[in-house]
This record gives structure tokens, sequence and C-alpha cells, in this order.
């Protein structure tokens, strides 16, 4: 069993990326993810492990510094909050487009705009949809507890190495402020040169007499070229939505009204179940731990028992819209939740629950 | 057991750190828990906050809305989080800079002079220890001998020659708390 640890959500990424044995960390200080950084500077990997922590000049060097040291082979990552993801956005789609590996952690708040510095879940169209331009898809993990934050970096640069592809984690201010006891897992050490050639053979890292030169890019500028490409990387999507989808459901057994809820929101809505449970309401809760892929196939199922569902989001209703896609809307789906860096109540969800499906 | 607590006041009583020694000192007794902070707009002017959970299960929603426990040392708190404490709940406070003293009746109300209290010891920095030993007193969810461990945790260690002086400040607490 690994390192018992009270941390924050912030300081779990950044221990985790540390004992994932990650070359390099480039980013940029914004609310509420600067531990991050902090933690890492004060931690020298670099002294260590040899991991590279570099402040970049901005958000837009930070992910290209990414790209860069992805296009190497290595095992890189970048943080940020809603505002700085924006402007990451642009490095995030080409590396889709190269297929480069890379984990990129947004400790979400209040937006549109600079917005708050409070918690929010209002980037789930951002991550899961798109955000940059082109037709690709981020792995999206969603922790919900400080645990997840150390488990899911790991978890984070499997998926991103195994399908070439970025990976997003999406938190949000709370789960990244919050302390709670963390088991660390045992560090992994970082992946010699010659490891890094063997497992990427398509990586830049130096040609030699033996093989022809890699190229890293994502232009292509024959069409037909790029429609194959582009069909490539669907391939792949539909493999992690075969492969890789993770959820997890509480009291959904003889459940008979849903919640719907990620992160911070899902932790709430534990709570809110508990409430209702202890009023002889059979209510669940259904947890999307992967949200892209999002796990519609066992919400399909389980719909079939269920009379309603509640999608608890910090947002105006952003994953609702997979949700009913996921139920072919067969059953009523509402949305609840607070926004602009408000935080809903165990109390405020379960009133939304009697109030949309128990005639108050 | 599941004890919710918020603790609330200015920044610079200590409000952040006596949480912290708390969830410390939860873990030494191999209990589950939380530690939620404000740490927004009202944190970089002036009043700060922090949610603390203690459970011998697990914890489902760090974020509560209401309280068994409010540990309150400035007004403006006071107003905030008076009305979130559960009926039969209880309040400790400082009244030191108090002008509207609480009213509530469905929950018990403790009084801790710990501002005079800390100037008379000669230390403003132990403010925060007498606050958490008065709280102790009332609710000894935690045992003393994991308080000073939590304490060697959650300080660094140039500062571990600091913790008789704290204990002390947690024991004086205990003494001089009393219900209102």
């Amino acid at each position: 069993m690994g390192e018992l640890k009270l941390m924050k959500g912030n300081e779990a990424v950044a221990e985790a990326a540390i004992r994932a044995g990650a070359d390099g960390y480039f980013g940029y200080p914004i609310t509420p993810q600067s531990e991050i950084m902090e933690y890492l500077m004060t931690e020298k990997p670099y002294e260590t492990t040899g991991m590279v922590v570099l402040q970049a000049e901005s958000e837009v060097a930070a992910i290209n510094m990414v790209y860069g040291g992805a296009a190497c082979g290595r095992m890189v990552m970048t943080s940020s909050s809603s505002p700085g993801i924006s402007l990451k956005m642009e490095g995030i789609s080409y590396l889709a487009g190269a297929e480069l590996p890379a984990v990129i952690v947004n400790v979400v708040r209040g937006g549109p705009g600079l917005g708050t510095i409070q918690p929010s879940q209002s980037d789930y169209f951002q991550a899961t949809k798109g955000g940059g331009h082109g037709d690709y898809r981020m792995y999206v993990l969603a922790p919900a507890s400080v645990q997840e934050m150390s488990d899911f970096v790991k978890i984070g640069f499997e998926m991103a190495f195994k399908y070439l592809n970025p990976v997003m984690i999406l938190s949000d201010g709370a789960i990244g402020q919050m302390m709670e006891k963390v088991v660390l897992f045992d560090p992994i050490p970082r992946r010699t040169p010659e490891e890094i050639e063997k497992q990427c053979p398509w990586a830049t890292t130096g040609k030699n007499a033996n093989r022809k030169h890699n190229v890293i890019t994502s232009l292509l500028l024959d069409s037909h070229e790029q429609e194959q490409h582009v069909f490539k990387l669907r391939d792949k999507y539909e493999r992690m939505q075969k492969e890789d989808v993770k959820f997890e459901k509480i009291q959904c057994d003889d459940a008979e009204f849903l919640f719907v809820a990620y992160g911070s929101s899902a932790r709430i809505c534990q709570k809110a179940v508990d409430i209702a449970r202890a009023q002889g309401i059979k209510v669940g809760l259904f947890r999307p731990i992967t949200l892209f892929p999002f796990p519609s196939e066992e919400l399909l199922k389980l719909s079939s028992q269920i009379k309603g569902i509640l999608s608890v989001e910090m947002s105006l209703g952003q994953m609702i819209e997979d949700i009913k896609l996921a139920v072919e809307c067969k059953i009523p789906v509402n949305h609840f939740g607070r926004t602009g860096g408000v935080i809903h109540s165990p109390g405020e969800v379960f009133e939304a629950l009697k109030s949309t499906y128990l005639g108050g | 057991m599941t004890e919710e607590i918020i603790i609330a006041g200015f920044g610079g009583q200590g409000v952040l750190s006596m949480g912290k020694i708390l969830a410390y000192s939860g873990i030494m007794q191999n209990q589950e828990v939380s530690w939620m902070p404000s740490y927004g707009p009202e944190m970089r002017g002036g009043t700060a906050n922090v949610t603390v959970i203690l459970s011998d299960e697990m914890i489902s929603s760090p974020i509560v809305n209401e309280f068994d426990t409010a540990i309150i040392l400035n007004q403006q708190s006071m107003d905030k989080f008076e009305k979130t404490v559960k009926p039969g709940g209880i309040l400790v406070y400082d009244p030191n800079g108090i002008t509207r003293h609480p009213t509530r009746k469905d929950i018990t109300i403790y009084s801790i002079d710990a501002t005079d209290e800390a100037n008379r010891m000669g230390n403003v920095k132990i403010f925060n220890m007498i606050v958490l030993g008065g709280y102790l007193k009332i609710k000894p969810v935690i045992l003393i001998e994991n308080i000073i461990k939590g304490l060697e945790k959650s300080l660094p260690k140039r500062h571990h020659g600091l913790i008789p002086e704290n204990k002390n400040g947690v024991m004086r607490g205990m003494e001089i708390v009393k219900q209102n």
C-alpha cells in the first residue's frame, strides 16, 4: 500500500506527475490551480527524477512546449483553469491532429470570459465537444476526489500513450482546493531514452541510419489524405468507446430516480441520495468518470427502470445533452445546477429532485 | 460519528490552519476527513472560512450547507453562519469585536475570550489554538495526543519548537470556554 497523505487536489496532481515518471510540466499560473506548479517548484523533481518543471511566458507557450516534448515521445503535461485552457485550445487541436500524447489538467472556474475564480463545471462542452477546431476528441477524465486527482494523472498518461491523443483531466476549483486523504501510488521511474525510442518509434528522438526520418505534423494539404487521417482518428475514438469507458453507480440497483453528475457535483449528489433515501425516496447516482467516451450504453441499460433523471452540473446544463442522447429521450431528463461559481448544496439538489419529479 | 464544522473569521487569525490541524488530527485518529477552504475574493479582502468534516464513514459531500458546529471569529462570519448551524448544534465564538451577539435558542452557544487570553499569555499567534481547545472541551471529537500529532504533521519541522506553546493554548482554551 502506498503512502497516506492529507493533500489538496492540486498538490495531488503535482505529486502524481512526479510519481508517474513524467518528463516535463509546463504551465502558467492561474487561480484556482496555481498550487500545481507551486508544489512542483517546491519539490524540485528536476533535482531527483530529472523531470523538467517550467513556468512558461504564457499559456500558449506552455501548450506548445507540451507539443514539443510530446513530439519527442516524452511524458509531458500542462495545467490551467478555464480562461487559460481557452488559450491552449489551438495547441490541443494540433496535438490531436499530430496524434501526440499529453495530459492537460483543467481546474475549472466560472465563466465565460475571465469570470470568477470560484468552482464551476461550465467547460464540459469545451472539453468533450471540441474547444479547438477540427474533427477531434480528447479522452476526458472527471475526478471527484483528491484520490482521483492523483490516480487519474497516472491513468491519463496511460491513455494518452495508448491512443496517442491528448487527455484532459476535467476537475474544478472545489476538488483542486480541498484537502482529503490520499494514498499515493508508488513512484514509477522515468523511461530511459532507449525505452522511449522503443515505445515511441514515431517520435523525433534523433534519426539514425537504420530508419527513415519521423515527421510530426498536423498539416495534410491533400484533402483525401486528410480525410483518411480523420477516419483514423475516428477509429481511435470508437476504440475508446469500446475499451475505456469508466463510470460509477451508487445505490442504483433499486433506484426509481437518478442523479447523473460528475466531479464535485457527484459528491454533492451522493449526500443528496442519502437525504432522499432517509425519506424513503429511491434515488441513485450515476457518475460518468470518463466524459468522453461518455458511458451511454450503461446509462441506457439503467434507464429502463428509471422514471426520471436529474442532471446536476455547476452550469446551465451541458452534460444533459449527452444524457438525453444516451437514453434516447425515452425518459424525462431535467437539469439542475447553480453556475457562475456558486456551488449547489446537497439540500438544494434534493429539493430540486422533489420539485421536478415528486410534485414538490 | 460525523462532525461537520465551519470555522470562519478574518484572514490571519489562523482559521485555515486551525482547520488543517483538525483534519490532520482526524487522520491520526483513523477518521475520514475533508478540508474545504474559501479561497475566493472574500479571502483576498479579509474574511476566510473553512469547512472541516470528520467522520467514521466515507465522506460523501465535502460541501455542506449546514453544520453541527460553527466556530465564529468575527462579525461578518456571525452574520453569515449563525443561521447555518443545525438545530441542536453548537456555536462557539470569541466576543472580541462582536457587536451583534448570537440569538438562536435552538442551538447551544459558547463564548471564549481567546483574543484577550492570547494577549495575556503573551503570544497572539496561539489565539486559534485557544479557540480549538475551547471547541474540543465542548466536543471531544479528537484526543489531545492526536492534536499534538496533528500539529507535528501540519507544522513544518523548523516550527516544531512551538508545539509546547500551542499545546498550552489548547489546554488554556479548555479551561476558559463557557456556555452563554
